[in-house]
């Protein structure tokens, strides 16, 4: 399984049938990230919408994955319904060990099924399966006829998608087993455009190890750092549900639809209140011990006599800040209860959360009123978004199919773009200043994991954009890298450079190894250049004027640094792709499929 | 005489360390079928974790059931041990085991716990215990 080329199956979701390719190009993409954008310059088409049958969706490993701990994400590339360019979003679960186990790279899936279907492949076999009876079905629904369709329990990993996905909203996300997701920038709209209700991965093949002594040897170094140490408790304690609290005191947590950025109300959703009161346990994904998956429980009283039900709800910051502060609710019982409505939907619940905040503002201002609502919305009515949530995914009528299109498509319709809090796609919780709201707003994934822009908030209250912008290149440098491993990021403490260039020599990779930093800057130019074919232009990008109201602990934001920061910001990224720069790290022509 | 218990399951999180460390250090493979403990959630990862691992018993229907010898019974305290020269890959000790702890690969080889503990190390919740025989208390 060490190979120096890339081993991809390519699906036609029409036939039925596939192909096993070898694709060149191991020591100058690594995986993931820059396999992700190597295979869509490939077959992908630049000039087609996101929805034409022949775009691919891409699910794509790293060189290490199985290998070592944490190596636990897939990448997943594609035309976003979003905005109509190209792509990324990652996800942990099993979906990674269980491409390696079948012994591929990536998974090239193209073609539209003629019914609603299902993919099912490993090491042995390929088949797509008619499941029409699935349709519209809920997430959780979906999973349990799946499990029970398919072998392979414990060792297989189950993606699929809700109504959300089915009604190609931009913010359907792609479920992968139950706890993780694909959410970002809706790519299980790009599973329901192809009529692929679920993807079922069975992970059972079996290597040789590498040959090498040294690789137990470091195996060993790294699970121990990454157990024994206390360099994971943050998150295997309370989880990344403990930034609730620091930021809300930084003056850094978005509420109720960013109209303050801190509040005392925080008391009831701290990471603290979740663990005390809600946590029924921690799980992981498979390949990583550190488990920093919470999982919460929602209860409810179905009939009297004290007839209940429960479900189990994984939670994080991001969720809690989406469904939670953003919305004004405070009830950590009653922010897993929108949760659970969002997943079963299969919708990304950061977009979904943030959506539905513009909307409550829009109510209260009189632009939309129950006739495009549904339910009245206001600020901490937790009963009502979760049937907010449900016609949201459902797309009930016009209004909600316009929001399931993304704040500002509503905004567009009905008024209230002033008060959109898009960065690109809707606002991840970090309200932090300017470097973020930049970062975001242009940034690859409009993903604050792009960058450590809102770190730099944190630390710095400093308005110098070319400081800010020397930082915000070289940092995506290096997490394009691990993003191409592909590394939980949250393994980044342990995986310095100097561990993983030794990781990768005990299993023969060592011309990756010599090379991290400059097929760092390459994968970066590469999803930056496929990025810019299908449309990206910096200068297209606005930030809401909310953003320009809003006070951190650095106090009110400065609008002309922001945009200067703004305009500094898309110039860099435009160098990134200039012909002298693709040139030198001979990026000049891909060889298309 | 020990053998290896998976006392403390509900505390696991479905990491597959202990598989992965089975089949790299007992079995120099890697994988998370190719060894001797193997993971599975049951119904969906909402209900938790279960092992699958040789449960030690005394006497062994997968020894009984191996025409040739190959898998044979501990000479004390339970398990087994395989001798991969001499089987036949028939897989009659995979369909005899009530407990579905002996995983067959792509080539029929059998796969099954031999209570060295090599595991034990490499769960960080230990679920996982080395215990006398004769203390065992299976969940």
């Amino acid at each position: 399984m060490i190979r120096d080329y890339f081993r991809v199956l390519v699906v036609d979701l029409g036939s039925g049938k596939g192909n096993v390719v070898k694709v060149d190009g191991r020591n100058e993409f690594a995986g993931g990230s820059g396999l992700g954008a190597l295979l869509f310059e490939k077959y992908g088409h630049a000039d087609r919408p996101w929805d034409d049958p022949d775009q691919p969706l891409i699910f794509s490993i790293g060189p290490l994955t199985g290998l070592f701990p944490l190596m636990s994400k897939t990448v997943c590339s594609f035309k976003s319904p979003y905005h109509d360019q190209f792509a990324e979003s990652h996800a942990g679960g099993r979906s990674a060990l269980a491409i390696r186990f079948a012994d591929y790279d990536a998974l090239v899936i193209a073609g539209r099924a003629p019914r609603l279907s299902c993919l099912s492949l490993g090491m042995k076999h390929l088949e797509v399966k008619d499941v029409q009876f699935l349709a519209g079905k809920d997430v959780f629904s979906t999973g349990k006829i799946l499990r029970s369709m398919y072998p392979g329990s414990g060792h297989r990993s189950i993606l699929r998608i809700g109504p959300a996905g089915e009604n190609l909203s931009g913010m359907a996300c792609i479920n992968a087993d139950t706890y993780r997701h694909f959410g970002r920038l809706g790519s299980g709209a790009v599973m329901g455009a192809k009529n692929l209700k679920g993807i079922v991965i069975q992970g059972d093949g079996s290597f040789a190890l590498p040959e090498s002594k040294e690789y137990s040897k470091i195996y060993k170094q790294v699970y121990e750092k990454m157990t024994a140490t206390d360099m994971m408790s943050k998150y295997h304690n309370l989880g990344t549900a403990a930034n609730l609290d620091a930021l809300n005191e930084l003056e850094s947590l978005p509420w109720r639809n960013l109209q303050a950025t801190k509040d005392e109300a925080i008391t009831g959703i701290t990471g603290k209140k979740f663990a005390d009161d809600t946590l029924l346990r921690n799980a992981a994904c498979a390949g990583c011990p550190v488990g920093c998956i919470h999982i919460g429980f929602v209860r409810e009283k179905f009939m009297e006599d004290n007839q209940y039900l429960y479900r189990q709800v994984a939670y994080d910051y991001e969720p809690i800040f989406a469904t939670g502060s953003m919305l004004g609710v405070t009830d950590a019982f009653q922010v897993l209860g929108i949760m659970d409505e969002v997943e079963k939907a299969g919708l990304d619940v950061m977009s979904g959360g943030v959506a539905l905040a513009w909307a409550t503002e829009a109510f209260e201002k009189g632009l939309v009123s129950e006739a495009e609502t549904l339910v009245p919305l206001a600020f901490g009515d937790a009963e009502n978004y979760k049937k907010a949530v449900q016609y949201l995914g459902s797309a009930e009528n016009d209004f909600y199919a316009a929001l399931g299109k993304g704040s500002l498509v509503a905004a567009a319709k009905y008024g209230g773009e002033d008060f959109a809090c898009v960065l690109g796609q809707e606002m991840a919780g970090y309200a932090t200043g300017e470097a973020f709201y930049v970062a975001e707003g242009l940034g690859f994934r409009h993903s604050h994991l792009d960058s450590g822009g809102y770190s730099w908030d944190q630390k710095n209250d400093r308005k110098d954009a070319g400081e800010v912008c020397d930082f915000l290149i070289s940092d995506e440098t290096g997490r394009a890298f691990l993003t191409s491993m592909v590394a939980c990021l949250f393994g980044r403490g342990v995986y310095k450079d100097e561990i993983l260039a030794e990781c990768l020599k005990s299993v023969g990779y060592g011309e990756i190894a010599d090379n991290m930093d400059l097929i760092g800057e390459r994968v970066r130019a590469m999803r930056w250049k496929v990025r810019f074919s299908t449309g990206y232009d910096p200068e297209k990008i606005s930030i809401p004027k909310r953003y320009r109201e809003v006070s951190t602990w650095k106090g009110k934001t400065d609008p002309e640094y922001m945009e200067k920061l703004k305009a500094e910001y898309g110039r860099r990224i435009c160098e990134l792709v200039s012909d002298e720069a693709l040139e030198k790290l001979n990026l000049k022509k891909v060889e298309k499929k | 005489m020990k053998t290896l218990t998976a006392s403390r399951m509900e505390r696991c999180i479905g990491c597959h360390s202990c598989s992965f460390a089975c089949a790299r250090l007992v079995h120099k493979l890697l994988s998370w079928n190719t060894a001797g403990i193997r993971i599975a959630s049951s119904g969906g990862l909402s209900t938790g974790f279960v092992a699958k691992v040789c449960l030690a018993c005394s006497p062994a229907p997968c020894a009984e059931a191996c025409p040739t010898g190959a898998m044979r019974a501990r000479k004390k305290g339970g398990g087994v041990i395989h001798k991969k020269d001499i089987c036949i890959r028939c897989g009659k000790c995979a369909e005899a085991c009530p407990v579905d702890a002996i995983y067959l690969d792509l080539k029929d080889r059998p796969y099954v716990c031999i209570h060295c503990g090599r595991c034990v190390e490499y769960c960080p919740h230990e679920c996982l215990e080395m215990v006398e025989s004769d203390q065992r208390r299976d969940s």
